[in-house]
């Protein structure tokens, strides 16, 4: 007892002469949040200005100018590269393919996410097996997945062509040729981008799935709900916000993909395919027009503006509760 | 060994004021209490202490040194939060040798001082044990060991017995208080518990929105309350108040007692209290019910210790007497502690 | 059982069969391609390249040949190992970043912290294809041009919002009397982050890493928009506009291209996926 006294009085008058000094002042500066917060957060943010918030600017002065790959020069056009941009019959085709292949894609998404999600929620054998396949193709990336895609669907060798001959949709030894006409390409792009965005949406979905609590769908069936009461009025209604937040994060990912069509059909049939950002590809570094590609890809720009205010509105109304 | 002070001491979140304005000063060793409902500011009061917060105005002073500015490294304090905060990837041990390892003490001396604090607590059989594997006495003991180690001016305690079970929390109360006894540091304890404040504290500080209502000896405070909050949340079941004329009278209900059981004495007020409702608590009966002559609307309440064996009926009226000297008055707007009463009481 | 595990049984005998055929049709549509791929790889020219044959049995026996020639005649290794340095220097920049900045967000910036990470989070919307433009002319005039380096710079542009996003979550789960009290015991506020925090989310570190990698495995614009040397191409680009050359198409090697690296990348992703939706939902909730 009377030892631990004396190291406490020792150990008081060494730590006093510890306290001072100008060096420990300055040390001390870090220990305000008001300091040591934006010391901590600034080269985070820095970079991402220097990678995102830069070159978003570029892309809008890029947009109004007629800059090209070769050269240097930078001459302000207003709206010109916009009006020749809109005056380009590809470009417009572009546009409506973009919104289709998106809308369609994602509306099948909407309809099978949940339908998965309920059954991946559900016990049974091999479930591990199903969750472990549904997210390869999420996890694959892109281009090596549009590759496997090419080869099912655009070889002669494709297993599509056995089936449709079996069905007797086409003679015996004949070939659908998927890729080849405009309608099957498209539907092509719309199957593949469904196939990549399920599993995310799923994921997102069966999240939700498990955070509406038990006690409320114990309630409901205490109360002589049905299977299909307790999902229309009460499971799907708590689900809505999570499959809207899944869909957005589809919206944009497919909205703003070049690779599968890059990979799939390079934009053809004669342009049957091309969308939004492969165009903005195609004109910006094959064809060498910066501007024209800037402008192009200038025109995702309003739906992913009003998919972030959304996405943002529905953070922030979960963040403030 | 060092005393604690806080000056004009303020710290407002947005623009509420936590703390409102606290002076405070502690003696050398000594064991001050401070007691508040919830969200009264005394955990502020005590982060303010700690360094944990930085004050909107005032200073806080550990030995006579001013130490607003410096972090809580710089303080030589120790603390122990209300979940005794045991770092769950570190053994007993390693807890325990983490504040050394912060001090710079040489590795040698380690194992020495882990022993002395270990059998201090008792705890020397856990020391390869992780947190998970306690006990709720157990972490307390293991928190107070690493605080120990540190060899503090200060201990600072934030509800440390809140998370313990009613049992164990009698037993961890004698230890606390036998702890600081032998250790002699001075010592800040947070609690909202008036049970815990009166067994442990030297002198108890009762707070409320962030001012210091009272600060004083635990028997101060319980019979002498400096205003009418102190004297309703101090105190289990609280301080009758009635209103009468342009007071505030106020007498602790195991002061309300009947007339046959006490018997007629000078300076006694006397009154009729109508008896609404019984209790019986094994040591104690409450009896609950209204003095109508004195105020009408004032619920009153008597606790009648078990050695007071008169039959009390509900429904029924008795005779109740108030000794004199337990008669205390406030007055009405403020509820301020007044001397003696300015106009004469019913005999 | 279904209460801890959250999952629902199902009565009826007509439920249960509903439910696995409803696995099975999910299990084709999204595992049939890789079931093809496998499939192709393992295939002598004469079986694939003869519509004659049934799609789904072998006439002639399997054979590797198309697989290890994947590896010793086509610049496919040196795809992965870009891959592969590319992700880990991406992963380094991103936590040394993210790290720090999502602290700060979870404990430090007050009433400011939960717009400025939704803020964060929102940069991971911008796409890729918005970018590669303008990002093509700065990484010439950085110099990076044909370069591994170029997508080092870039990529953390996507992988630290969502790495913050998460690290946000695991911070909070943390709770802040660990690091007080360490704070008390004599540490400064860095070194009880470091000593205190960091060790108890671990866990989520590993996530981070893991789709950061992962995330930088799946672009496939910038590679595309600012390599053109196959040497310094990564997996992604090179494999589709290296391998495929001209009407000479080895399908059998760019099947087993796709699924060698899809497998353990899906591997990884089902170890950390509890992890990462736990991430992903704690930084939402709890404001």
């Amino acid at each position: 007892m009377s030892s631990a006294a004396d190291t406490a009085a020792g150990a008081a008058v060494a730590g006093t002469g510890r306290g001072d000094g100008p060096r420990r002042r300055w040390g001390y500066l870090f220990e305000r949040e008001r300091v040591l917060g934006p010391v901590m957060l600034l080269p985070a943010v820095l970079y991402l200005i220097f990678v995102v918030g830069y070159p978003l600017l570029l892309a809008f002065f890029y947009a109004f100018s007629d800059v090209t790959v070769g050269s240097n020069r930078f001459d302000f056009v207003g709206f010109q590269t916009f009006i020749t941009a809109i005056h380009d019959p590809v470009f417009l085709k572009a546009i409506e393919h973009s919104f289709l292949i998106t809308g369609i894609s994602q509306a099948l998404v909407i309809v099978l996410c949940t339908v998965l999600a309920f059954v991946l929620a559900a016990d049974f054998h091999g479930k591990w097996f199903l969750r472990f396949l549904v997210l390869m193709p999420w996890t694959t990336p892109v281009a090596l997945g549009a590759i496997i895609w090419l080869w099912m669907l655009d070889s002669i060798f494709t297993p599509f062509d056995w089936f449709a001959s079996k069905l007797g949709v086409i003679p015996d030894g004949g070939h659908l040729v998927l890729l080849g006409h405009a309608g099957t390409a498209v539907g092509s792009v719309i199957a593949v981008q469904t196939w990549r965005m399920l599993p995310l949406a799923t994921v997102i979905v069966l999240a939700g799935l498990s955070s509406i609590p038990q006690d409320i769908e114990e309630q409901a069936q205490v109360d002589g709900a049905g299977f299909w009461r307790r999902l229309f009025s009460i499971q799907l209604p708590l689900l809505a916000p999570v499959i809207m937040v899944a869909i957005l994060f589809g919206v944009v990912f497919t909205f703003t993909d070049m690779a599968v069509i890059f990979i799939l059909t390079g934009g053809g049939p004669g342009n049957a395919t091309q969308v939004l950002p492969s165009w903005a590809f195609y004109k910006g570094i094959n064809g060498g027009n910066l501007s024209v590609g800037a402008a192009d890809a200038m025109f995702m720009f309003p739906v992913l503006l009003g998919i972030t205010a959304i996405v943002l509105r529905m953070a922030s109304r979960i963040g403030g509760e | 060994m060092a005393t604690v002070q806080t000056r004009e001491l303020r710290k407002e979140f947005g623009h509420n004021a936590a703390v409102d304005g606290i002076d405070l000063e502690t003696e050398e060793g000594e064991y001050l209490v401070l007691l508040g409902p919830s969200g009264c500011g005394k955990t502020t009061l005590l982060r303010l202490i700690a360094g944990l917060e930085h004050p909107t105005g005032g200073d806080v002073l550990i030995g006579g040194e001013v130490v607003t500015r410096l972090p809580p490294r710089a303080r030589k304090i120790a603390m122990v939060f209300q979940s005794y905060a045991l770092y769950p990837h570190k053994t007993v041990r390693k807890n325990i040798t983490f504040p050394l390892a912060a001090a710079g003490v040489p590795k040698e001396s380690w194992p020495d001082k882990v022993e002395w604090a270990s059998e201090v607590l008792g705890i020397g059989r856990l020391l390869d044990r992780r947190p998970r594997q306690l006990s709720g006495g157990e972490r307390q003991r293991v928190a107070l060991a690493r605080a120990l180690v540190r060899e503090p001016q200060v201990f600072l305690f934030d509800e440390p017995l809140s998370n313990l079970d009613a049992k164990l929390r009698t037993s961890a109360r004698d230890e606390l208080k036998e702890f600081q006894r032998r250790m002699g540091v001075t010592t800040v304890y947070v609690t909202h518990d008036q049970v815990e404040a009166m067994g442990l504290g030297d002198r108890v500080a009762v707070l409320n929105s962030g001012q210091v209502q009272q600060i004083g000896l635990p028997e101060e405070v319980y019979a002498d309350p400096a205003n009418t909050f102190v004297a309703t949340f101090v105190g289990a079941p609280p301080m009758n108040l009635l209103h009468v004329k342009d007071e505030l009278l106020g007498f602790r209900p195991e002061n309300l007692l009947p007339l046959e059981a006490v018997g007629r004495r000078e300076g006694q007020m006397e009154c009729d209290f109508e008896i609404s409702r019984v209790e019986n608590l094994g040591s104690d009966r409450y009896v609950y019910g209204t003095i109508a002559e004195l105020d009408p609307d004032a619920k009153v309440i008597a606790k009648l210790p078990s050695t007071i064996t008169v039959t009390v009926t509900p429904g029924g009226r008795e005779k109740f007497v108030v000794a004199g000297d337990k008669l205390r008055y406030f007055d009405v707007e403020g509820g301020h502690r007044i001397d003696a009463p300015t106009a004469e009481l019913p005999r | 059982m279904a209460g801890t595990m959250r999952s629902r049984e199902v009565g009826t005998v007509r439920g249960r069969i509903g439910i696995y055929l409803t696995a099975l049709f999910f299990a084709l549509f999204c595992g049939f391609p890789f079931l093809w791929a496998g499939m192709t790889m393992f295939r002598q020219d004469a079986d694939l390249y003869n519509s004659q044959h049934l799609p789904f049995e072998y006439s002639q026996p399997a054979t590797f040949s198309h697989v290890s020639s994947l590896f010793t005649d086509t610049p496919y290794l040196r795809f992965i190992l870009n891959s592969v340095i590319i992700g880990l220097l991406t992963v380094a920049i991103t936590l040394l970043l993210a790290v720090p900045a999502a602290y700060a967000l979870a404990r430090l910036t007050g009433r400011w912290g939960v717009p400025l990470a939704i803020g964060i989070f929102a940069v991971y919307l911008v796409p890729p294809t918005l970018l590669f433009l303008p990002l093509s002319r700065v990484i010439v005039a950085l110099g990076l041009q044909d370069s591994i380096w170029s997508l080092v710079v870039v990529y953390p542009g996507f992988t630290i919002p969502l790495s913050v996003w998460l690290l946000v979550g695991f911070f909070r789960s943390v709770p802040r009397d660990v690091e007080e009290q360490a704070q008390v015991d004599g540490y400064s506020r860095i070194a009880a982050v470091v000593r205190t925090v960091l060790p108890l989310v671990v866990p989520g570190l590993f996530t981070v890493i893991v789709f950061t990698f992962t995330l930088t495995m799946q672009d496939f614009i910038y590679a595309l928009a600012f390599i053109s040397s196959s040497s310094h191409m990564t997996v992604s680009v090179g494999v589709p506009t290296n391998l495929i050359k001209g009407d000479v198409l080895y399908w059998q090697s760019l099947m087993a291209s796709a699924v060698i690296v899809a497998i353990p990348i899906a591997l990884l992703y089902n170890l950390f996926l509890n992890k990462f939706i736990q991430g992903f939902t704690l930084g939402a909730v709890k404001g």
